[in-house]
């Protein structure tokens, strides 16, 4: 009889976005089955927000993800703008795009680079976020943060992008373009990762279907949605830019797209610029004195995927039910999906093709023997097996040539 | 397909289930439904029409503990809220779970935070608090005067 071995990731893990527990059932090398415990670190932001006034709420809300700071006040911003019934000036929508775009861009990098360490290239780790770095100094020049940029408010942005700070994006642009070429022709044509991505962790549009996965998790297996065309919002109407799918919906797939979502973001990053430069400056917030009673449903579309947020005024100065629902909450489900019957080593990168953010820091993962509780394996040494298996990998393929 | 369009449809077919609809700004409508009728129109919705399931939020009113479960027609960008009421005293209506894995675990937290019973759910058990909270607590529920 087989002795299957329960392999515990998280509940604080660097593949994860927020503190969780993964418990992998493996019988020899074979993930079987996987469970989770959530809500480690449930800070109540729902409840919170009802006791903040809307303008504070932005603050809260930027703090949900680390990552992708600013799609949740996007969101928030979509709601409570439906809720009082105002349409922000083309000037602001224009900012927000920028700030949403440039968000995608270090935030896919960030995915990729670590994608690359969980496979063994800590090149390609060391690069795309040394790639990433001078996005989040462009945020610095905008906003003041590198991080949580505090931008939105009701009704607009709260700081100007003037026409002196445009050149340095623009060059940003193009600087970045060449990286991607270079990142992109990498991971495109090398057979190893083409070996350890290409068929793992699948899904398929049925089980995006079934478990309402949004973003690049839903794109790369051919299911075509985008809430920033489908529901348009900001500039997104205003510029040209097209959707990136895939089909086959494994790892590959989903690296695939967000390779070329980066391309997308910075053309129209380069369009709202070009509107920007046209469009007097000054002007970026409507003066909004009173949210009046109603019911608003704000959506944006996060780097990993769909934020929803659902707002309910009484007419008070804070919202009496805000719900927020961040795409990793659906994403993450599909592991059950996309983890059962892979091998260890590729259920590292399976965890971490859809994507959640990486903002916890691994503080403890380790591998228990079911039945004795004796320690095998911890969260290094996983990366290892997974680190290992490319190495394999790379002397059979230098063996071939 | 506008939002019109979808909404005459749904109330063409179903007109005894829907207490009211509620057209909103933009591509958004709230319909309210007497919740037996839950499954048969969000099965409809989900199989018949290509709507995904977003999420469902559920909130504590004076009027009982009432649920938006939020539907997306990506095609056209439209959100159809099924909203329901629900009992004050023992709040029970029947799961979606076993037609979508989508609403598994927002029904578990809806259970857990506000007391919400999920008929027939695959496993009702608890989604964010792994037993740490006191039982029959429910922090999401407000006391009105």
């Amino acid at each position: 009889m087989s002795r299957k071995t329960l392999i515990p990731i998280g509940p604080y893990h660097p593949l994860q976005e927020e503190p969780e527990l993964f418990k992998l059932y493996c019988d020899g090398e074979i993930v079987r089955d996987i469970k989770w415990e959530t809500g480690y670190n449930h800070r109540g932001i729902e409840k919170l927000s009802e006791s903040k006034s809307y303008d504070q709420v932005f603050f809260l809300v930027e703090r949900i993800c680390g990552i992708c700071s600013t799609s949740h006040p996007f969101a928030f911003a979509n709601a409570v703008e439906e809720i009082v019934g105002v349409e922000i000036t083309d000037r602001t929508k224009y900012i927000r795009s920028v700030i949403g775009e440039l968000e995608r861009i270090h935030s896919h990098l960030l995915w990729v680079g670590l994608a690359g360490h969980f496979l063994g290239y800590n090149t390609v780790f060391m690069w795309a976020w040394k790639y990433r770095e001078p996005i989040l100094d462009l945020f610095e020049m905008i906003t003041g943060n590198r991080n949580s940029y505090a931008m939105f408010k009701v009704g607009g942005v709260r700081r100007d992008i003037e026409k002196s700070k445009i050149p340095a994006i623009r060059r940003e642009m193009g600087v970045i373009r060449k990286k991607l070429d270079l990142l992109t022709g990498a991971v495109m044509d090398d057979p190893v990762i083409h070996a350890r991505t290409k068929g793992v962790g699948i899904l398929t549009r049925q089980d995006i279907i079934d478990y309402a996965a949004v973003g690049p998790t839903a794109r790369a297996s051919g299911v075509d949605i985008d809430v920033r065309r489908d529901d348009p919002y900001a500039a997104y109407p205003l510029v040209n830019w097209k959707v990136i799918t895939a089909g086959a919906g494994d790892v590959f797939a989903k690296a695939e797209v967000r390779l070329l979502e980066m391309y997308e973001s910075a053309s129209i990053i380069e369009q709202c610029l070009d509107a920007l430069e046209k469009l007097e400056e000054g002007n970026i917030a409507l003066k909004i004195n009173e949210i009046p009673a109603g019911i608003g449903t704000g959506r944006a579309e996060a780097p990993r995927g769909e934020v929803f947020h659902f707002v309910v005024s009484d007419g008070s100065n804070s919202p009496a039910r805000h719900k927020i629902r961040a795409p990793s909450y659906t994403n993450i489900a599909t592991f059950k999906k996309s983890c059962i019957g892979q091998t260890i080593a590729d259920a590292t990168i399976s965890l971490a093709a859809v994507d959640p953010c990486y903002c916890c820091t691994e503080r403890m993962a380790a591998a228990y023997d079911s039945s004795s509780g004796e320690k095998i394996l911890n969260a290094n040494e996983l990366i290892e097996i997974s680190m290992k298996r490319t190495k394999e990998l790379r002397k059979s393929e230098a063996g071939h040539e | 397909m506008d939002t019109e369009a979808a909404i005459n449809k749904l109330t063409g077919k179903f007109i005894d289930e829907i207490a009211e609809v509620t057209l909103q700004k933009g591509k958004r409508a709230i319909v309210t439904i007497r919740p037996t009728a839950l499954l048969t129109l969000s099965e409809y919705l989900f199989k018949s029409e290509g709507f995904r399931f977003i999420i469902a939020s559920a909130m504590h009113t004076r009027r009982g503990f009432e649920i938006y479960y939020h539907f997306s027609l990506d095609a056209d960008g439209i959100i159809l809220s099924l909203h329901v009421i629900l009992d004050k005293e023992k709040p029970h209506i029947e799961s979606l779970s076993n037609m979508f894995s989508a609403s598994n675990w927002i029904e578990r937290e809806m259970h857990e935070l506000f007391g919400i019973d999920f008929l027939h759910h695959p496993n009702q058990e608890k989604l964010l608090s792994e037993g740490n909270w006191a039982e029959g607590v429910y922090p999401y529920r407000k006391e009105f005067k």
